[in-house]
């Protein structure tokens, strides 16, 4: 239990600290960096929780993929001049509210404790089977067939849209 | 403090969706406005899968593809259009884009 305890808060440590090199750095491939130390602690987090399929999609797709793209656009992007720039806009007043919002909801459970979340309570499922994978695999395709299948063609339409918009001339 | 329990994870995923957020309001670099996106969705990831394990239930983390397939296709087309804005108007400033505005 106490190393579960230490690694939590050594990925935890990862995620916001990640998190927030990424929206303050001036350099945008400083910036894509830390965001991948920051996903990669959200990934720790999965697999302490035994989601490991979750893991292997979240190293392979988030950091394997998105972030590739990410810094190809980055890349293919000239960021030189915007770099020179200001880096933040005047909008840090709608941004201090919804922080002190949530902030203050945040603070006001944790300050009674945990008995202030109520949870409900676990059904008779259990998550003792064959492994996560494949208890995962029965879930998504028998349970959730028709929004796979929905999502499929959403990630169609997504790559049709983003090749007619980055084409110079269809 | 040390047995882990789900409001940690849920603290965590707040803390996760506010620094998305500040990132989405206060940068006006575009590639940084879809980082910060991104932090937001696996705030929501985080809180999807440690209420699955809470609840010994698996949709929470069938749930949680369908968010990561999501973030798939924003990212995508998200930098899709940023070319094409690049291409046309040579600023990645999301305050210098103001066709729309009189």
């Amino acid at each position: 239990m106490l190393t579960q305890a230490i690694f939590f808060y050594i990925f935890a440590a990862m995620v916001l600290a990640g998190g927030v090199l990424t929206i303050t750095r001036r350099n945008a491939v400083h910036s894509a960096m830390f965001l991948i130390v920051s996903l990669m602690g959200v990934a720790g987090l999965y697999l302490l929780q035994q989601a490991e399929f979750l893991f292997a999609v979240q190293i392979v797709l988030y950091i394997g993929g998105i972030m590739v793209l990410f810094l190809f656009v980055i890349m293919l992007v000239n960021l030189d001049q915007a770099a020179l720039q200001k880096q933040f806009n005047g909008q840090w007043l709608i941004a201090l509210v919804c922080v002190a919002l949530v902030g203050a909801q945040v603070f006001y459970f944790f300050s009674k404790g945990a008995g202030a979340f109520r949870i409900a309570t676990p059904g008779v499922t259990t998550l003792l089977g064959p492994g996560n994978t494949e208890m995962l695999a029965d879930v998504l395709f028998s349970e959730y067939l028709l929004p796979f299948e929905i999502a499929s063609i959403l990630l169609l339409v997504a790559v049709v849209g983003s090749v007619v918009m980055a084409k110079k001339r269809i | 403090m040390y047995p882990i329990t789900t409001a940690h994870y849920i603290a965590l995923s707040a803390a996760l969706l506010l620094i998305g957020t500040v990132g989405v309001l206060t940068r006006r670099n575009i590639v940084i406005i879809l980082m910060s996106i991104e932090l937001i969705l696996n705030a929501v990831n985080i809180n999807l899968v440690a209420f699955s394990q809470a609840l010994h239930n698996l949709n929470g983390q069938v749930f949680a593809i369908f968010v990561i397939t999501d973030a798939v296709a924003e990212a995508a087309v998200g930098l899709g259009i940023l070319i094409a804005l690049f291409r046309n108007k040579e600023t990645v400033l999301a305050d210098e884009v103001d066709l729309l505005k009189w």
